[in-house]
């Protein structure tokens, strides 16, 4: 116990001791993966080596970096090692997929308390709007046989997917702002079907959406003659966007808005009392929150070449709201991390323990109903982990902090002159 | 066309006031509910689901003992009803004491995650359960009362068509009017009745009139949770097939009904479930034909959740219930 | 800060912890086959994809129990050959999404040289793109939209009929035999039963028959009165139902008990024991178009369904021998490419245009040639009668490409 807590006062106190425990676990993490033909824990493990480096001490800038070096270079060339290179990838880059989109609902939910249970009506907006222009399905109401756009095109449509959503985001902000709380829980849960249901049903009088059957052969993005189809493609574009909308949803958080919607989510009337506009800070929520989403669904769309209907149920959404409500609302790190577990879990873990049981039982081991198989349980897990870090963790895995403001700053200590407090407030603005 | 639409009317009427019954029912569960806790509890719909599961397990169980060739059905429906009663009220009573009662002093988004959180475990594990019982989780159920009767109305005029009522549909009323006609007494004319309309009101006023506000929040749970369960049978005897994922729709329409008629309010939500039953009934046999084959039947849950949506947005209170100012 | 480390400590441990038993529990999936392969030589994996869980489940299930069976079979024959022979059962759920994830498992698997499924064409259609990324051939034994071979993907073959020959051929009987003249259709709005009305529904309209209405339902839903109402009010002498059994089977029983007496046709989703559960005794004169046939009247049929009984527990499903026939196919494909190979591991790529070069196969329940898009040529549409309210129902007539 005493050498734990040496080891633990040493980690705590030095930098170095830091670095050297992580690039350690990375290498050997890393090599793990890069040796081992097919192994879940070691991929996992490396992936926690994000987790690690969150956790370190070090300025934000040098966790950056790191963070790149990590996603950029040293998952992507240990996973290539063995031959589940593609099937690592598949799951790093849904990861992403879900971490925007979950980090689109926190803006919502997170940071401006309005609990939204439709969100993946955005993500199926921006699916839709690529898969409907890049396959022949637009020719069916524009003329002039333009249709299927260009691969070429996939980079624009990710900025028109997230417009789109954005737009479809006020759309249903609008009516929604009259209502409140729980209220509005049922309202979106509302809309998320309705939108489902259109979706499932636009066949007729015009085909736009080709209904149920769903759209297919979606032309894969290319860039100068280079076309995308493997997941270690998207990979890379899945870590561009991701990177753009952590970095955008960090300035915003702690920017005149993003305040306003923190103040908007611990006290609506107090909040307008102090001069907030209540209907634009909510709508921009609504609007930032569901063009990530659009954004993500593009690259789905271009990702599956197939979209329909029951991609955008109902459990999707519950699924990102697990995965904001487990990380911690409001705390972008909890988020990506909620995000990331959700999404493992689901497509990594509980298909490697069930195939692993499968195993077992036909080789009469153990015998296994196929009602207990842990693939089909995903309900069930989803609802534990909701109660559970309900009623014991409701701030979820990395609690939401907000930043302190040194408190000369706030009073504006008399003693002190005016040039002191400005230039304390500069470095409070850029940190 | 609208010959057409009163030619179907009397079939589409007894249909919807079927459905709409259901609705009814269960609507009286979250209305309650919310009344005292101001929660909606998501997890409604999953009771009314257990219930259908739990009675048809009864009757399995029944069946095995060779009882229901000896009953009159009748009595073993009333029997079944009577179980899945018992064992969704309690069900509801653990549910709130698990789920809800750490967190009544959270914030209300809280609560909300953990009740969806029920519901989603619920699912599962009666689809488990059924399952692991008979291979699969949609399970059929065997017929109480197998009879269907004509009732004649083109001989009132020439303009309606005939329509055929099963006597299962009969009984949904007889069980859906007692159930109702039982609570509103309970409520309104009981002592408990009394407590649960005080706790309602302002819960720490009432509780210094020592009233046990855990008690009358349970027995609200017991109650609108049995009422869910004993629908649930309902459910099953009168559309022969149920699985674990039945409840979750009905619930939201039901819950649609609840806020139609003013949530909290018991009599309110009795009319807006027969409304919404009959509408939805309406809207699915007619849109095609009223809007000439392109918006059909496929869009009546689109008709459910819009009408859910212009309630909400405009008349929030619902049509019976009273405005509610916001405190500050 | 100090319970963070703390945290961080204790989470770091368990990490290493998880990594020395969690590895150990991974590894069993290829450790168990490695074991497995060191007393016969290498292993060759065949996957099969359907839904084990949902409302297709008793369909999915039949498909990989009747891919297990045969894999049984020939496991022999391949331990001959020096390869040991495993089956590897994915579970789409019946889910674009989770089909085209478990695809990319599938397809990082090396020792996977061929898969069976999926149910669903709009599984199927999906993952039969990344399965020609890494060049596994796949055999549907159910999908049957147009779609899915139209799009002339080296890998994917189905030995079912197409959803354009099954419909016409269920319109064709139900118009010329049964002598329908106004047709109710109703679908389920999935890519499967649009699909397959939109067929029956065009072919009908040709054959001279008038469609009195054409309406949606949703999947789950229980109560199909409003449909049916409308149903009424036109009195048609036919409905046709585009959906899976757990739909059909309810519509079936709240028609009767509407009182309408037309005849109610389905497709080949309701060629399913799941039917008969569901709609209990109404469903004696329903009829279903299958592309399965009887198995009890094929050469060898009775003592192979009998096989299946005692091997399962279970009387076969339709979808069994079409599985079975499937892996049968994959199976003596791989084998051929072992043989000119020299007894080495063949190349996924050979397999693939080994399957695709399949002729004149005879199967338990089809001949099977696939045509340059993986269509099966001798495909066959089978109509039943339900007489009783037993599954199967009875043959009533067939109908060939």
């Amino acid at each position: 116990m005493g050498k734990l807590a040496n080891l633990k006062a040493s980690l705590q106190g030095s930098k170095l001791a830091q670095g050297i425990l992580l690039i350690a676990f990375t290498l050997v993490t890393a090599g793990a993966v890069y040796l081992m033909d097919r192994s879940v824990t070691a991929f996992l493990l490396l992936l926690a080596s994000l987790l690690l480096l969150y956790y370190t001490s070090f300025t934000n800038g040098i966790k950056w970096i790191i963070a790149l070096v990590l996603l950029i270079i040293v998952i992507p060339f240990a996973t290539s090692g063995g031959s589940s290179y593609e099937s690592y990838m598949e799951v790093a880059t849904q990861c992403g997929i879900y971490v925007a989109m979950a980090l689109g609902l926190n803006i919502v939910v997170g940071f401006a308390g309005l609990l939204d249970m439709g969100f993946v009506a955005f993500f199926a907006v921006g699916a839709y709007t690529y898969g409907i222009f890049a396959t022949g399905q637009a020719n069916n109401f524009i003329s002039g046989d333009l249709f299927p756009l260009s691969g070429g095109t996939f980079w624009i449509f990710i900025l028109l997917g997230g417009f789109m959503a954005g737009i479809f985001g006020i759309l249903l902000g609008l009516p929604v702002l009259r209502v409140k709380g729980d209220y509005l829980a049922i309202v979106t849960l509302g809309f998320g079907e309705i939108i489902r249901i259109i979706f499932n049903n636009l066949e007729k009088p015009v085909n736009i959406t080709n209904g149920a059957m769903g759209l297919s052969s979606i032309q894969p993005p290319d860039l100068f003659g280079y076309d995308f189809t493997f997941p270690h493609q998207f990979y890379f574009i899945v870590i561009g966007i991701l990177l753009i909308v952590i970095f955008a949803v960090r300035r915003l958080e702690h920017s005149r808005l993003g305040r306003s919607w923190k103040a908007v989510r611990e006290n609506e009337i107090a909040a307008q009392s102090m001069g907030i506009p209540l209907i634009r800070t909510k709508l921009i929520a609504f609007a930032i929150g569901a063009s990530f989403s659009g954004m993500m669904g593009v690259v789905f769309a271009a990702k599956q070449t197939f979209i329909d209907p029951t991609s955008f149920t109902l459990i999707e959404s519950t699924t990102i709201l697990v995965m904001v409500v487990l990380g911690g609302m409001g705390s972008v790190p909890g988020v990506i991390l909620g995000a990331s577990l959700v999404t493992i879990l689901n497509l990594q873990v509980l298909t490697e323990v069930t195939n692993w049981l499968n195993q077992l039982s036909m080789q009469g081991i153990i015998n296994v109903p196929t009602a207990l198989s842990p693939s089909k349980m995903q309900r069930f897990i989803f609802g534990m982990i909701l109660i559970l870090v309900a009623i014991f963790r409701p701030n979820g895995l990395i609690a939401a902090k907000n930043r302190k403001i040194p408190k000369e700053v706030v009073t504006g200590d008399e003693s002190s002159n005016s040039k002191t407090t400005t230039s304390a407030l500069r470095k409070v603005r850029s940190e | 066309m609208f010959a057409t639409i009163l030619q179907t009317l009397p079939q589409v009427l007894i249909d919807g006031l079927a459905l709409g019954a259901i609705y009814a029912v269960v609507a009286l569960g979250y209305t309650m509910v919310y009344g005292i806790l101001e929660l909606i509890n998501f997890a409604h719909g999953e009771i009314f689901m257990t219930g259908a599961f739990v009675g048809t397990a009864v009757l399995f169980l029944f069946q095995g003992m060779g009882l229901t060739g000896g009953l009159p059905p009748w009595i073993s429906y009333v029997l079944i009803l009577f179980v899945a009663m018992m064992v969704t009220g309690a069900l509801g009573v653990g549910i709130e004491r698990v789920a809800y009662r750490p967190l009544r002093k959270a914030p209300k988004l809280i609560s909300l995650i953990s009740a969806f959180g029920v519901s989603f475990v619920l699912q599962d594990l009666v689809r488990f359960i059924a399952e692991l019982k008979t291979g699969n989780y949609i399970v059929s159920v065997p017929q109480l009362f197998e009879g269907r009767f004509s009732l004649s109305f083109s001989s009132m005029s020439a303009a309606l068509g005939n329509a055929t009522v099963k006597t299962n549909t009969v009984f949904i009323f007889i069980v859906a009017i007692v159930l109702m006609v039982g609570l509103d007494i309970f409520v309104n004319r009981t002592k408990w009745g009394g407590a649960m309309r005080a706790v309602a009101q302002d819960r720490e006023t009432a509780s210094l009139m020592s009233i046990n506000v855990n008690k009358v929040i349970l027995l609200t749970f017991f109650i609108g949770s049995a009422l869910g369960g004993s629908t649930g049978v309902l459910f099953a005897q009168q559309y022969g097939t149920i699985d674990p994922y039945i409840g979750f729709i009905l619930g939201l329409k039901a819950f649609t009904a609840a806020v139609l008629g003013g949530i909290g309010n018991i009599r309110g939500a009795m009319f807006g479930g027969v409304v919404i039953g009959v509408l939805e009934m309406f809207a699915s046999a007619n849109l095609g034909l009223m809007t000439g084959g392109n918006f059909g039947a496929e869009y009546k849950d689109v008709f459910a959740f819009a009408i859910l949506i212009v309630v909400l947005i405009f008349k929030p209170e619902g049509l019976f219930g009273k405005a509610v100012k916001e405190k500050v | 800060m100090k319970w963070k480390w703390n945290g961080l400590v204790a989470a770091t441990l368990i990490m290493g912890l998880l990594a020395g038993c969690g590895n150990g529990g991974t590894s069993t999936t290829t450790g168990a086959s490695g074991s497995g392969g060191s007393s016969s030589g290498k292993v060759i994996k065949i996957a099969t994809q359907s839904p084990l869980s949902g409302g297709s489940s008793i369909q999915g299930e039949a498909i990989r129990l009747g891919a297990q069976m045969s894999l049984e079979d020939h496991k022999e024959e391949f331990t001959k050959l020096g390869y040991s022979l495993e089956l590897v059962p994915y579970d789409d759920q019946g889910d674009p999404k989770k089909g085209v994830a478990n695809a990319e498992q599938i397809g990082a698997d090396q020792a996977v040289l061929g898969v069976i499924g999926h149910l669903n064409s709009g599984v199927s259609i999906p993952s039969s793109v990344v399965y020609e990324k890494y060049n596994i051939p796949m055999i549907s034994p159910a999908s049957t939209a147009t779609e899915f071979t139209d799009r002339k993907l080296k890998v994917a073959n189905r030995v079912v009929a197409r959803d354009d020959f099954q419909g016409p051929a269920a319109a064709n009987y139900a118009v010329k035999t049964v002598g329908a003249k106004k047709i109710f259709v109703i679908q389920d709005k999935t890519a499967y039963g649009q699909g397959l009305a939109e067929a029956f529904r065009d072919e009908a309209q040709k054959l001279g028959a008038t469609i009195v209405g054409y309406e949606g339902i949703t999947v789950g839903e229980k109560d199909f009165n409003g449909v049916l109402n409308i149903a009424a009010t036109q009195n048609p002498d036919f409905i046709f139902f585009g959906g899976l059994y757990a739909e059909g089977g309810l519509i079936i029983k709240q028609a009767r008990d509407k009182g309408i007496t037309a005849p109610i046709m389905g497709g080949d989703a309701l060629d399913s024991s799941g039917l008969v559960e569901v709609a209990g005794p109404d469903v004696k004169g329903a009829l279903y178009s299958s592309v399965a046939g009887e198995i009890a009247k094929m050469e060898g049929g009775p003592e192979w369904g009998a096989r299946y009984q005692k091997a399962f527990g279970k009387a076969p499903e339709g979808y069994s021998a079409y599985a079975y026939d499937s892996m049968t196919i994959m199976l003596d494909a791989i084998k051929k490419t072992v043989e000119s190979n020299k007894g080495e591991m063949p190349t996924r790529e050979a397999v693939r245009d080994a399957v695709r070069a399949t002729k004149d196969f005879k199967g338990i329940a089809t001949e099977v040639t696939f045509d340059d898009k993986g269509d099966n040529s001798f495909a066959k549409v089978y109509i039943y009668e339900f007489k009783g309210d037993t599954y199967p129902g009875e043959l009533v007539s067939e109908v060939s490409q």
